[in-house]
């Protein structure tokens, strides 16, 4: 069911929906908070295998936002399987982490990420990056 | 009940959390995410961080009472309680969590050590604090608002 509201709007008034993947059950909290607080439809879940589990049974994701240190598959790893598919590689995708290293963020920026975001993340990243990502 | 009274003590708890260190900025993002649809996010956000971060703890100790010591594992567990930390800001915690790694990146187990037991000091100082702050909150009702401090 379809929510509506006014804010982060599709084209036919409904709320956008991200994808947040997360390992950290506080950050997945934070995130979806963010998200919300932002006008988002938000559904998040703890790892990159779960995020392609939903992708494959849920495809009105509008844009995923993954933190990049995740055991079994980081999220660089994940952003790789996305863009490896024909289905999902035009969805957005943007990395978060704690850690400020710059090979790591050129290395998801160059494999296709729209944007890489430091940990703790604030309400004016996500309103600066989802507006640009989302428009 | 004097709620009056009631919130003048969530407020000075909280402003004490900030003054002392407890607290950093992040604080404030928690609060500027509550509201009407979510009127009680810091409080579960808090609630939900001392539930994962003893779960983290425990895997800490465990791993160093093991007699080889994994120091990769012991810093990728602190590298998650660190994050944790960051997010709601815990500002004395994480402060002692970049101690432990560092003694970690030496290979310092002693050092480890140390810092583990100081880190624990602090979980449970933090913890005593917010929970009773949260009592405050919940005893005064919901026309307690959080707002900043002044500066």
């Amino acid at each position: 069911m379809a929510s509506y509201s006014t804010g982060a709007e599709g084209s036919s008034q409904e709320l956008l929906h991200v994808l947040a993947v997360d390992d950290s059950l506080v950050d997945r909290k934070v995130i979806t908070g963010l998200l919300r607080k932002s006008k988002y439809r938000v559904t998040a879940v703890d790892s990159g295998k779960r995020a392609l589990e939903l992708l494959d049974s849920e495809p009105n994701v509008n844009m995923i936002i993954t933190d990049y240190s995740m055991p079994e598959m980081t999220g660089y790893e994940l952003l790789k399987k996305l863009k490896e598919s024909s289905e999902l590689c035009q969805i957005p995708v943007v990395i978060m982490s704690s850690e400020n290293v710059p090979t790591r963020i050129n290395r998801c920026l160059e494999e296709g990420a729209e944007g890489f975001l430091l940990k703790p993340v604030q309400l004016s990243d996500v309103s600066r990056l989802c507006n640009r990502v989302l428009r | 009940m004097d709620y009056v009274n009631i919130r003048r003590q969530a407020a000075s708890i909280r402003k004490g959390l900030f003054d002392q260190g407890y607290l950093d900025e992040q604080f404030y993002q928690l609060e500027d995410l509550q509201d009407d649809a979510s009127p009680n996010f810091v409080d579960e956000v808090v609630t939900l961080f001392f539930r994962d971060s003893l779960r983290l703890m425990a895997n800490i100790d465990q791993a160093l009472d093991k007699c080889a010591k994994d120091f990769n594992k012991l810093d990728v567990y602190m590298q998650q309680l660190k994050g944790s930390c960051t997010s709601i800001g815990a500002s004395k915690m994480k402060t002692e969590c970049t101690a432990f790694r560092d003694y970690c990146r030496d290979e310092n187990i002693e050092g480890c050590m140390r810092s583990f037991q100081k880190l624990k000091r602090e979980h449970s100082v933090l913890r005593q604090k917010l929970e009773s702050y949260f009592q405050q909150l919940r005893q005064a009702g919901p026309i307690e608002c959080a707002t900043r401090p002044s500066k």
